[in-house]
């Protein structure tokens, strides 16, 4: 049965003390209770107007608190006298005839049953008694008998109440399904069930549920749930939806369930894990939580709107996974129906200001995640370079005399550099559509677009008198590949011919020769294909006489400046009216061989051309060169010996040992895992309300964190993010026990105590057997908040035991199972559905944790993504075949099979899952290569590992399935089938060839296809059954 | 395929009782549940399909809406929206009173220039409206639209500004707008999803990403969600029947497991297996029917002619022939997104790109549906995510803009040949008869003959709504 969100249920939610008929009954001669009866339909139909939105209250009149609701209105007449009916002008207000006084006011489209009326009149006949909201007031344990289970006491005495009959004890082959696909998300084998089935020991149920509390796989079924809650995904979410470094955190969702990882420590973690005392790399981990929101990248978005979004989405989360209360109401105004101010809101928000984060753009990588072998092997490679970093930082003063000599060529050089003027370049344009900047240094910076080949045309106007010389100087620079000065990945160009031309308003008036070239390097690598052998800077100036792709390059002498010089042959002075174009032609056509930044220069004295070709010390360290030693500061005294170091010969040994060193470590870093994970900004983010939620209102006051006034006392200094969490599972907060336990409550039955996940304020529903709830929420907090006692406390009552399937009159009576005197009945989550097919036909992959795994999508599915485009490169077999759990988890395109099962795309928190029955699903089931491939798997194993005749083997597949025997009639459907379909492909061998390519997987040659293909259509059909995907 | 006869009557119950996409609560409980509410579910199947709205609150004027979502943010300087002032005042600062204090996207901290119209307009039509004449074909067919030059939004950012667009709100996990109707309304397509999107990309290339939730069904149940017919590949995800079977063997496979489903039903009396059985024999048709409602082939060459679309082109114009396909089989809701509106740089041929590839195609969508007539009862939409500023970026683009822009409308029930609301002198702000996205939700609601405040849910304690706690029926602007 369908349990959620469908219509009639969520129109149910606006009436809920009236859910359940037999309820109805009971209020008839049970005292009004205010909580379960009065509050919700005073909430639903007069809060909006008369509750504790302040700004909004008509007439003088509040409702929410007693009070006030006692107290004249402004027209003087008092809405609740208590224990006069009549006097009171709500019931006169309620029940009279007059359209314009009637309440709720017509235009609310609020309307009140002649029972609910009724409920609100005896309510002040016997006193209009207020009760704190019962979600706000601490939780008392009940008192239980001694020797009773306390879940099956407080359900069967309420199951009584209602003179209904608990159901009896489902068989063993339905206990030990349901218990499989509950504490461990798979379908239990055969041989499992016919174990159990077999074990008549007092404790076998007992043994079975510990086997699977201790199954590995029981926190991966745990997980599924939490991962909904806290949003977690693979993606950014907004806009270009890029993938971010987030599974660590899965994976330690999943270890702290299979850990037995008590819920505080469990939460502690996650909200304050960075914040804890010398915190472990798992508590880093945790503390992912708090970036598991959507972020952007998109151009043009602004600053302080996204710090707007972020912050109400931190807050809606930690309101909706903990304190089941909708907190996101009061952005923008006081809350409508739960005493939640915006001040509140903005104040929770500002707990999280202190969270390091880009705004707008990408993540960062995160903190590398290395398991322990990993952290070895680094611990290792660090072992390794560190003392060589110690001895090359070190003091070298062995290395004075030569550090002397160094700095006496240097300054020669520096004089030398001095002939060379650098030409100020008043256009810079590429032919090929890379975009050139002139820097103020006067060089040119290429970025953007980088095409195969590029004409770069540079012109000048000033400082060319007598010039005699050109020297263009290749610079390295951060945006290129491994820092250029090339553009190729590799850091490389091939500058294929230098043409230089005098032109008056854009017309050639002569041309300028170029009669030698020199270089700093000349490439003597990769010549096979070179005319001359080598890359020389000659090349450049040959009027490209062997080919237009030859010319000057550098490898591997990438990342540092380099030189070429070209001696003109006239000496060049321009005219009036004149500019000096150089065209600097990459014709080499592989890769984007194109200069990535470059400058020219010029000089008029012959001397300069023939000088040494050497790089002259650049920028900041000529100055330093320039100031004579004794006046150097000490930093800068460091720095140039720092600089000294990085080419002395001297060092080179220990230069080439330390550079190894350094790469192996950071080689390996490059391939372990890293996770985003929260660290503390020590200057947080100034916070302020919001006016409206506008904001571009910068006026607004400015709050400082604090916890939620209505719940805690707050303390004179301004809350930390540790503060949040310890009083999030504090004895003191009623909330999160409660809201934890219902949560759980709704894996196990199908449905939570209150029905509403996501309220626990006022429009929420007061859970109907509250002392239940309010047991778990104690048990579960002198447990020490360990889960896994309570899993076993539930799935051991006699409560969990009972069969789901029921006679009509309790299903019309209780349509939702909200009195469990059943268990319930519903289709397993999508990740289930997945791994149902995968286990059954062998094909699981039984690796827990590790990144998320990419199923087969259909072509094309990505194709309105972009920043980038985006390939769907699916997982290669092993782990194409993962849990569904591991799932890539794309957020605007969540995978389209999971999203047809109702998986949410955690763009916002998931408090529960819809639980539809759509076409979609049979066209998953029926199509997706997933399920065909698994099939045919299945098919594999049917014909290979059962006996017999075809009648036996159906009932060999469907014990693998269904964990039961076939009834006669049900062997008779799919044997039809069977010998139809392994007629038809035997007359037709191409579709049954065809049949087993689907997928990756390629089932031994000596399987006949027909007989195959024929059997993959019986497996298809086990898979698709109804029963197959129900847990019940 | 021969399913037994129950199966059959089942079916005809699922049909005429509800909404196409699933009928998750069917069975004894919902049944009770449904009767307590509303006593009138439990009566006679009503003649026409229904939705939550039953009955409608006014008499509808459209029985469906095509939504053409121009994404990117198309600029109205450069298509409706005439400013002779912004031409006089090209290259010119522009003047700080118009942007003081307002959002700006990628002009933040820059110097704000003028940006002439690039392209003349001139007059159209006996109503002699005034749009840009690179669109003479939606030019010839003025006197059917109505012209809406005071448009707002919230938002500045594309997927934030289409989240708004669709569900009224920025915040992700809401119903888009084709949900809520098909939930309000129900669907009259018997073997087709009521509410279906279909994307093309024109030849710019600002291939801005879209997200599939901006179809998605929020709160609503899931049957609700749009479903995207794709070009290329299965039209629908996961139609197509795995290779090496054929229609008749994946029938078979149907039928064999609907038949144990059924007599699983027999034992356990599961409502929710009478769902699952109908569920089945829907995803079969759709296997037949789908493929057959994309096949333009069979279409008569003179209509395509009209379009300017080749079938399987994967063009804006087929996908607005096959908005007219689908409109004739009884869908709710079409949402036709055509990408590369984000005109940057280069607004002048961007937009002349876009002319080519959406001017003949409306034209040809509202002309066909005019002689089918069912112009009459479809609304038809024309409305970016936001437009673009008056201002220059980068010399020879726009950038976002959300104080004012043009959305267009016509047919069920909107006064054609009419504009309504316009901007200030420069085309910055809405200053004549501003509106609002609620605004243009309210509207479009009231033409299907739902009142927008009564079309609600509950969901974290709110009734929410599409038009979220606002939205002002547009009365003028009515037929």
């Amino acid at each position: 049965m369908k349990l959620s969100m469908t219509p009639c249920a969520r129109l149910m939610l606006s009436i809920p003390a009236l859910a359940l008929a037999a309820d109805l009954h009971a209020a008839t001669v049970r005292k009004v209770d205010f909580n379960h009866d009065v509050q919700p339909l005073l909430s639903d139909n007069c809060f909006a107007c008369h509750g504790p939105d302040t700004t909004k209250i008509k007439g003088g009149l509040r409702l929410d608190l007693r009070d006030a609701a006692l107290k004249p209105a402004k027209s003087g007449k008092v809405a609740i006298v208590p224990g006069k009916p009549a006097e009171s002008e709500l019931v006169r207000r309620l029940t009279t005839t007059d359209e314009d006084d009637r309440m709720p006011p017509s235009e609310s489209h609020k309307i009140l049953t002649a029972a609910q009326k009724e409920l609100l009149r005896r309510w002040i006949a016997e006193g209009a008694e207020y009760k704190g909201h019962w979600a706000y007031t601490p939780p008392v344990k009940p008192a239980i008998p001694d020797g009773v289970a306390a879940i099956d006491h407080l359900v069967r005495q309420r199951v009584a109440e209602l003179g209904l009959k608990p159901a009896p004890e489902a068989d063993r082959r339905t206990l030990a399904r349901r218990l499989h696909f509950d504490l461990v998300g798979l379908p239990p084998k055969p041989e499992e069930v016919a174990g159990f089935e077999r074990d008549t020991a007092p404790d076998a149920y007992a043994k079975r549920v510990e086997t699977l509390l201790a199954s590995p796989h029981h926190g991966e079924r745990m997980a599924i749930g939490w991962l909904d809650v806290v949003r977690f995904a693979d993606t950014i979410g907004y806009h270009s939806d890029t993938p971010r470094n987030i599974w660590p955190y899965r994976d330690y969702v999943i270890r702290a369930f299979n850990d037995g990882m008590p819920f505080d420590r469990f939460t502690r973690e996650q909200v304050a894990g960075d914040l804890m005392p010398e915190p472990t790399q798992d508590q880093k981990v945790a503390s992912a939580f708090n970036r598991l929101l959507l972020t952007t990248e998109e151009g043009g978005a602004q600053a302080k709107d996204y710090e707007a979004r972020y912050l109400t989405d931190r807050v809606r989360a930690v309101g909706a996974i903990w304190l089941g209360q909708t907190i996101g109401c009061a952005q923008c105004h006081d809350h409508k129906f739960d005493p939640i101010t915006q001040k509140d809101f903005y104040a929770m928000g500002a707990i999280f200001a202190d969270v390091k984060e880009t705004i707008i753009g990408a993540r960062e990588a995160g903190m590398l995640v290395p398991d322990a072998d990993q952290a070895r092997e680094l611990e290792r490679l660090r072992q390794v370079a560190d003392p060589l970093k110690e001895k090359f930082d070190g003091p070298h003063p062995d290395l004075e005399g030569a550090f002397a000599e160094w700095q006496a060529r240097q300054l020669s050089m520096l004089a030398t550099d001095e002939a060379w003027t650098r030409l100020a370049p008043a256009k810079a344009a590429s032919s090929g559509g890379a975009t050139l900047k002139i820097r103020d240094d006067r060089s040119v910076l290429a970025s953007g677009k980088n095409p195969d080949t590029d004409v770069y045309t540079v012109g000048f106007t000033n400082g060319i008198s007598g010039v005699v010389a050109l020297r263009m100087e290749v610079l390295p620079d951060d945006s290129l590949p491994v820092k250029g000065p090339g553009r190729a990945p590799n850091g490389n160009f091939v500058l294929t011919e230098v043409v230089g031309r005098v032109e008056r308003d854009g017309t050639e008036v002569r041309k300028v020769g170029f009669i030698s070239a020199r270089a700093t390097r000349e490439q003597e690598i990769f010549v096979a294909e070179n005319p001359y052998g080598r890359w020389t800077a000659a090349s450049a100036i040959d009027g490209d006489a062997k080919g237009s792709s030859a010319g000057w390059a550098i490898l591997p002498d990438v990342g540092r400046p380099q030189q070429l010089r070209l001696a003109l042959a006239e000496p060049l002075t321009l005219g009036a009216g004149e500019s000096f174009v150089v065209e600097l032609q990459q014709a080499h056509g592989n890769h984007g061989h194109n200069i990535g930044r470059f400058r020219v220069s010029a000089a008029s004295d012959a001397g300069a051309f023939d000088a040494p070709v050497v790089v002259p010390p650049a920028g900041a360290i000529a100055d330093l060169l320039r100031i004579p030693a004794a006046d150097r500061k000490p930093e800068q005294a460091v720095k140039l010996m720092a600089h000294f170091k990085d080419q002395a010969p001297e060092l080179a040994d220990l230069r080439s040992r330390l550079a190894a060193a350094t790469q192996a470590k950071s080689d390996f870093e490059a391939k372990l895992p890293r996770c985003l994970v929260t660290e503390r900004n020590d200057q947080p983010r100034t916070v302020r309300i919001l006016p409206r939620g506008n904001f571009l209102i910068e006026t607004g006051e400015k709050v400082s964190p604090a916890l939620p006034a209505f719940l805690v006392k707050n303390p004179g200094r301004p809350a930390t993010r540790l503060d949040l969490a310890d009083w999030l599972v504090s004895r003191e907060n009623p909330l999160t026990a409660r809201v934890v336990m219902n949560r759980l409550w709704r894996q196990f039955f199908g449905v939570g105590l209150s029905k509403v996940m996501d309220d626990f304020g006022a429009q929420g529903e007061p859970p109907p057997n509250a002392p239940l709830l309010d047991w778990l929420a104690c048990e579960f907090m002198d447990s020490g908040w360990d889960v896994r006692h309570m899993v076993r406390l539930i799935v051991s009552s006699e409560t969990y035991r009972q069969a789901s399937t029921a006679p009509r009159d309790l299903l019309a009576r209780d349509p939702d199972n909200r009195v469990l005197a059943r268990q319930g009945r519903w289709r397993i989550e999508a990740e289930l559905v997945r791994d149902t097919a995968l286990s059954v036909a062998g094909l699981l992959s039984p690796a827990v944790g590790g990144p998320s795994a990419k199923p087969y999508q259909p072509d094309g599915y990505w194709e309105n993504l972009n920043f980038p485009v985006r390939d769907y490169d699916a997982s290669k077999a092993g782990d194409q075949y993962r849990r569904g759990l591991y799932t890539w988890w794309q957020r605007s395109y969540t995978h389209p099979s999971m999203l047809a099962f109702d998986a949410p795309t955690r763009e916002e928190c998931a408090a529960e899952r819809n639980r539809s029955n759509i076409p979609q699903q049979a066209l998953v089931l029926l199509n997706d290569p997933s399920y065909v491939e698994a099939a045919r798997t299945f098919a594999v194993r049917i014909l290979r590992e059962s006996r017999g005749d075809a009648a036996t083997r159906i009932g060999w597949a469907w014990r693998q399935v269904l964990s039961r025997a076939p009834r006669a009639e049900e062997v008779a459907v799919l044997e039809a089938l069977l010998g139809k379909h392994l007629t038809e492909f035997r007359e037709d061998r191409g579709s049954a060839e065809a049949y087993r390519k689907v997928g990756v997987e390629r089932p031994s040659a000596d399987i006949d296809a027909a007989e195959l293909a024929a059997w993959t259509d019986i497996a298809r059909a086990l898979l698709n059954l109804h029963e197959t995907i129900t847990r019940s | 395929m021969d399913l037994s006869s129950e199966l059959r009557q089942f079916h005809r119950q699922q049909q005429t009782r509800r909404v196409f996409l699933g009928r998750a609560s069917q069975g004894i409980g919902a049944l009770a549940l449904a009767s307590l509410i509303r006593p009138s579910s439990l009566l006679a199947a009503p003649a026409r399909a229904t939705g939550m709205v039953d009955p409608l609150h006014f008499a509808p004027k459209a029985k469906r809406v095509i939504w053409l979502t121009m994404a990117g943010g198309p600029s109205h300087l450069e298509t409706w929206d005439p400013k002779p002032k912004l031409a006089a005042m090209h290259g010119q600062p522009m003047p700080g009173s118009f942007t003081a204090g307002k959002q700006i996207a990628q002009l933040q901290g820059q110097k704000l220039t003028c940006y002439g119209p690039q392209h003349q307009f001139q007059r159209f039509g006996k109503s002699g409206v005034e749009i840009c004449g690179m669109f003479p074909k939606i030019g010839s067919v003025a006197d059917e639209i109505c012209w809406v030059r005071s448009m707002t939004s919230e938002a500045i950012n594309h997927d934030p500004a289409h989240m708004f667009m669709n569900t009224g709100s920025q915040i992700a996990g809401r119903p888009s707008m084709g949900a809520w109707i098909t939930y309000g309304l129900g669907s009259e397509a018997e073997s087709l999803p009521g509410f279906v999107v279909l994307t093309s990309l024109g030849r710019g290339g600002q291939n801005q990403p879209i997200a599939a939730r901006q179809w998605a069904p929020g709160f609503l149940p899931s049957r609700f969600q749009g479903v995207h017919l794709r070009s290329k590949g299965d039209p629908v995800l996961y139609l197509g029947t795995p290779a090496g079977v054929t229609r008749e063997q994946q029938g078979d496979v149907v039928k064999a497991v609907n038949a144990l489903n059924l007599q699983h039903d027999a034992i356990v009396d599961d409502p929710e297996i009478a769902t699952r059985i109908a569920q089945y024999e829907l995803a079969f048709q759709m296997q037949a029917s789908v493929p057959e409602l994309v096949d333009l082939s069979k279409e008569p060459a003179n209509v395509l002619e009209l379009y300017g679309c080749k079938p399987g082109d994967g063009s804006f114009a087929s996908n607005c022939l096959l908005a007219r396909r689908l409109a004739e089989r009884g869908v709710r809701f079409m949402q036709l997104y055509h990408k590369d509106w984000d005109h940057h740089g280069g607004v002048k041929q961007g937009i002349e790109f876009k002319a080519e590839e959406i001017d003949r195609a409306c034209m040809a969508l509202i002309t066909d549906l005019k002689q089918r007539d069912m112009l009459k009862d479809t609304l038809i939409v024309w409305a970016g995510e936001f437009g673009r500023t008056p201002m220059s970026q980068g010399g020879d683009g726009r950038d976002h803009h959300n104080a004012g822009f043009t959305v267009w409308m016509c047919g069920g029930g909107i006064k054609p040949g009419t504009v309504y609301g316009g901007t200030d002198e420069l085309g910055y702000a809405a200053v004549d008869n501003p509106i609002d996205v609620h605004d243009l939700h309210a509207t479009m609601l009231r033409l299907l003959g739902i009142e927008h405040t009564r079309l609600s849910v509950k969901f974290q304690g709110l009734d929410a709504r599409l038009t979220g706690i606002a939205g002002k029926v547009i009365k003028d602007i009515l037929a």
